[in-house]
């Protein structure tokens, strides 16, 4: 080591400074670690990253808006009736209508065409498309709720409670779900007619009897995995070492159980809405949904079928607004699930 | 095997006859909680002669009484007599459609388990490419269409604008399009689910260990990947039939095909709650029975599954 | 002819998150009946060198250039079909989970066969006979019973034998085997190691064998050679690398192994710094960063390979600096470092 290096004349691109010893800093130069971010920012910035998904997001918004705060500023009602208006194509004016504008009265044209009994028919569909959004995010909200809490008592106490818990999921679990709904709908119709309460027959058998049979039937998937997640959870050698230095029952589950679930909550309650969306406008193409006028975008699609090659866009409108809704949440539940799957974190 | 998977199979049995009881049970209260009775609506009648007609209908004893003559009946499959098409049985009904039902289910069950997979399969195999990305794209596309608006579409433009199918189910070809419209969903249901198991199976290590044995691409696919990556698609079996019984409901209504779907609808417009009960209870035993099978089938092709 | 000639192989991931050199510049030779011995940790390209070698590498994977000849024809760039030939056939692998790695519908005996069947002109009772003795010569008993048995219904070690059995059908001439024992006990990681010994000794295959395990290297191994993020830092017969490792990382990881002859006060002395990030390769030396005798030129630029003995080479800039003090280095053509005499000036040990 004390020797002085000479010079080899015949390779003189070794110049013998580099045999000098390399510093500590000099070293952690040339590591580049990447920061670490937590799982779940890491999981939004990649769900923000992904354009479907952010575009699905931006029409659900846009949607959601227009179909409850719309209605306010809209210059027609969806129970509006108008018979020297009727069957008009989209942007088509009336003959009355046609005399209006031209003494000069601005009229707001028909975007979409009226219906039979010359009822707005754009205003009809913001208003059925109202229903189905609501009809799947409340639904959402019930089977997260609900399934969260039974889920989590159930996983976190374990032994005999669990499975108890655990066979009446899986009785639950084995009933015809649509069946009972359709039987609720079909008595609850019943039932509502002969109520006089406003608000009971605005919202309407289907819508109700949905969320019953939501609250009732639907939360078992939610359950069973945010259950499974604890159990899981529960084994994972990290909350042994939380543990055993100490970390009370509530610290653990606040700081290692909840964002582990949220994940499988979020995901899970994504793919409940276009289901519970499917099923509304299903039970109100069969009559079995909203009363009568308030149009869902089920019972718009039955009542267009009379006239239907006649007037094709009567179908058009609410199956496109179905359409629209339902893929973008599928999209975003599959963006949501790429999002948050750890083996592709960069 | 066998001892361990009697049992299995029992237990399964047992279970399924526990919820087919709940739902006969749930089927006959919901009913009878309703006020009016299925008399009311048809033209005037007095309420003595509703009282007569309720007491021949057997709807004026107390209401368990009831249940237990309607469990005895439905154990011989008398599920009463319907009141709205004054003469006939229920049962006798439930069979007639069941038919056309079961011959348009049974149809489109076939088409949406065969292409499924086989478009699952070229999807996954041809990962990234072109086949893939199209598959990709008409089945998120199909799977958020509701049946009756790809059946209400499907009648519009192939029938009634291009007529090149009939509209009406009786007509000759005319079950072509209402078994098309109750396909769809469920063969992009099976092809995404089988896409997603099949890519997973060609990522295992088993796969790995056949390519390096030297086995053709034909052969790894066939008997080693396909095999493992069925059995996902076993398990949407039931919610598959559940899908195409209530989807016949409004298909069947569509296109004016007597099936069950459509009888069901129109005893429900017409306050047969006889029939209602009836249909409700076959197509529930129908939906649990399936789930049973599918259970024990799962069981016999994967060996591993846990016999809880 | 040497049997496999791997020369400047170039394999690498293409992932959404960039390049990954999983092999940057690896060659070697193994000659006929030799085991040679690949180690380094996880992520040194030590498997992926291996499914280069058999092309079985999985999706983002490609062997960017290179080559490798096996007897004389050249692997790179051949058929499917030709490939398919050799695999199972001429060259066997066993993986190191046999759990995952034998299908869990089909039989034992199913899997056993197909290879036999496929490469061989034995009819089915003629296969069936020959996956018996195949069982028979891994070592387990009862092979009738066996052979109708799902992999699950197995031992861990049994699975592993059952591999080996599969590997071996068909006589290969190279028997490539990826950490077998990784996934074992202790215990029955040494039978799995002695059968594979025996097993060469009887059948007079080459092994590769691919582990992080030096013991395992010390055992069986004629040639070793030490790979480090892709490139290979080490290469030479096993009592070189041994006993006078010419790398920084060599050394290293022969200081970490506990001494059983210490009085339990000695501390361990691990190996500074945490493993490489694939995706974020310094310049330069790749174990620099961790070395303790790290110097300017070894962040500047990357050393090459050098013959620093007799069929021992090294790629670390400490045995440039060492020859240049001992005036050691002889160059050839246009300066390049041909050979370091590294027992010039050193005291042996």
């Amino acid at each position: 080591m004390d020797k002085p290096l000479k010079k080899n004349p015949l390779s003189l691109q070794l110049d013998p400074n580099l045999f000098q010893p390399a510093t500590e800093e000099e070293k952690a130069q040339q590591i580049v670690t990447r920061e670490s971010v937590s799982f779940m920012r890491d999981a939004m910035r990649r769900l923000r990253r992904n354009k479907i998904s952010m575009a699905c997001v931006v029409i659900l918004v846009l949607m959601t808006l227009a179909a409850f705060v719309l209605p306010s500023f809209y210059p027609y009602t969806y129970a509006q009736q108008d018979v020297t208006a009727q069957y008009l194509a989209p942007m088509q004016y009336s003959q009355k209508e046609l005399a209006k504008i031209s003494q000069g009265i601005s009229v707001f044209p028909h975007l979409m065409g009226t219906d039979s009994l010359g009822r707005d028919y754009a205003c009809r569909v913001i208003y059925g498309t109202r229903i189905s959004l609501l009809a799947g995010i409340v639904s959402a909200f019930i089977v997260v709720v609900i399934g969260i809490i039974y889920g989590a008592i159930s996983g976190y106490f374990g032994g005999k409670v669990d499975m108890i818990m655990m066979r009446i999921v899986d009785v639950i679990y084995s009933l015809p779900d649509v069946l009972i709904v359709i039987l609720l709908s079909v008595a609850l119709k019943d039932a509502i007619s002969a109520s006089k309460n406003l608000f009971i027959m605005q919202v309407g058998a289907g819508l109700i009897s949905i969320f019953i049979v939501f609250g009732l039937l639907y939360w078992v998937g939610m359950a069973r995995q945010v259950r499974g997640q604890i159990l899981s959870i529960k084994e994972q050698e990290y909350v042994l070492a939380s543990k055993s230095i100490g970390a009370s029952p509530a610290r653990i589950i606040r700081k290692h159980m909840i964002p582990n679930c949220v994940s499988v909550i979020i995901i899970t309650a994504a793919m409940q809405i276009p289901s519970a969306i499917f099923t509304e406008s299903f039970l109100s193409f069969l009559g079995l949904g909203v009363s009568v006028p308030m149009p869902s975008l089920g019972s718009l699609a039955s009542d267009a079928r009379s006239g239907l090659v006649s007037y094709p866009y009567l179908l058009i409108w609410p199956a496109l607004s179905i359409f629209l809704i339902v893929l973008s949440f599928n999209l975003l539940g599959n963006g949501l699930r790429d999002a948050f799957d750890p083996k592709l974190r960069s | 095997m066998g001892a361990r998977f009697l049992m299995y199979t029992l237990k399964r049995l047992g279970m399924a006859i526990l919820t087919i009881f709940l739902v006969i049970m749930i089927t006959f209260f919901t009913m009878h909680a309703i006020p009016s009775s299925p008399f009311s609506s048809e033209k005037a009648k007095s309420n003595a002669t509703i009282a007569a007609l309720e007491a021949k209908y057997g709807f004026d004893k107390p209401v368990g009484i009831q249940f237990l003559n309607y469990l005895k009946d439905v154990a011989v499959l008398d599920f009463g007599l319907s009141t709205a098409w004054v003469g006939s049985t229920v049962f006798g009904l439930i069979k007639s459609g069941f038919y056309y039902s079961a011959m348009i289910g049974l149809s489109a069950a076939l088409i949406a388990i065969i292409l499924g997979i086989i478009l699952g399969a070229i999807a996954a195999l041809t990962r990234g490419k072109w086949p893939d990305k199209i598959v990709q794209v008409v089945t998120t596309a199909l799977v958020s269409v509701p049946s009756f608006v790809m059946a209400t579409v499907l009648l519009l433009v192939i029938s009634l604008q291009l007529k090149w199918l009939p509209s009406m189910g009786n007509q000759p070809g005319g079950m072509v399009l209402p078994i098309i419209s109750l396909s769809l969903y469920p063969m992009a249901y099976i092809t995404r689910l089988e896409r997603s198991s099949m890519l997973d199976v060609l990522g295992q290590d088993y796969i790995r260990t056949a390519r390096s044995k030297g086995l053709r691409r034909g052969k790894i696919i066939f008997k080693h990947a396909l095999k493992n990556a069925l059995s996902p698609v076993l398990t949407y079996a039931g919610p598959m039939l559940a899908y195409i019984l209530t989807g016949s409901m409004v298909v069947e209504n569509i296109f004016s095909v007597p099936g069950l779907g459509r009888l069901f609808v129109n005893s429900m417009l017409r306050t047969d709650y006889m029939m209602v009960m009836g249909v409700t209870i076959f197509l529930g035993i129908l939906i649990v029975m399936m789930n049973f099978l599918t259970d024990v089938l799962y069981k016999v092709m994967d060996p591993r599954i846990d016999l809880r | 002819m040497n049997l496999l000639e791997v020369k400047d192989l170039h394999t690498s991931f293409f992932t959404p998150s960039g390049v990954v050199k999983a092999v940057d510049g690896v060659s070697f030779n193994l000659s006929k009946g030799t085991v040679l011995g690949i180690v380094g940790e996880s992520g040194s390209g030590k498997s992926v060198t291996a499914y280069s070698i058999l092309q079985i590498l999985t999706h983002p994977g490609r062997i960017v250039s290179g080559s490798i000849k096996l007897e004389g024809k050249e692997l790179v760039g051949a058929s499917e079909e030709e490939m398919r030939r050799i695999r199972g056939n001429k060259i066997g692998i066993i993986f190191q989970d046999p759990m995952t790695s034998l299908n869990p519908v089909f039989t034992v005996g199913n899997q056993l066969m197909e290879a036999i069947l496929l490469h061989t002109n034995r009819n089915h009772s003629e296969a069936y006979a020959r996956a018996i003795e195949m069982l028979n010569l891994v070592g387990i008993n009862e092979p009738d019973k066996r052979m109708k048995q799902y992999a699950y219904e197995l031992s861990g070690g049994m699975r592993q034998r059952v591999m080996i059995a599969m590997a071996l059908a068909c006589e290969p001439d190279i028997l490539i085997a990826d950490e077998p024992t990784t996934a074992l006990d202790v215990t029955i990681q040494a039978q799995i190691l002695e059968l594979m010994m025996d097993l060469q000794k009887k059948m007079g295959m080459a092994i590769i064998m691919i582990t992080h395990d030096l013991g395992v290297i010390a055992n069986m191994c004629d040639e070793v050679i030490v790979m480090y993020a892709g490139k290979v830092a080490e290469r030479g017969t096993a009592r070189q690398i041994f006993y006078n490792p010419r790398h920084e990382y060599t050394k290293g990881l022969l200081n970490s192994i506990p001494n059983i002859d210490s009085d339990g006060k000695e501390r361990l002395i691990p190996i500074a710094g945490t493993p490489i990030d694939m995706l974020n390769m310094p310049a330069g030396c790749a174990f620099a960063p961790r070395c303790g005798q790290a110097m300017k030129a070894c962040l500047k630029q990357h050393p090459e390979e050098v013959w620093v003995a007799k069929d021992h080479l090294s790629a670390c800039w400490v045995n440039v600096r060492e020859g240049l003090k001992n005036d050691a280095i002889e160059t050839g053509e246009g300066g390049k470092i041909v050979r370091i005499d590294t027992d010039k000036g050193e005291k042996h040990e």
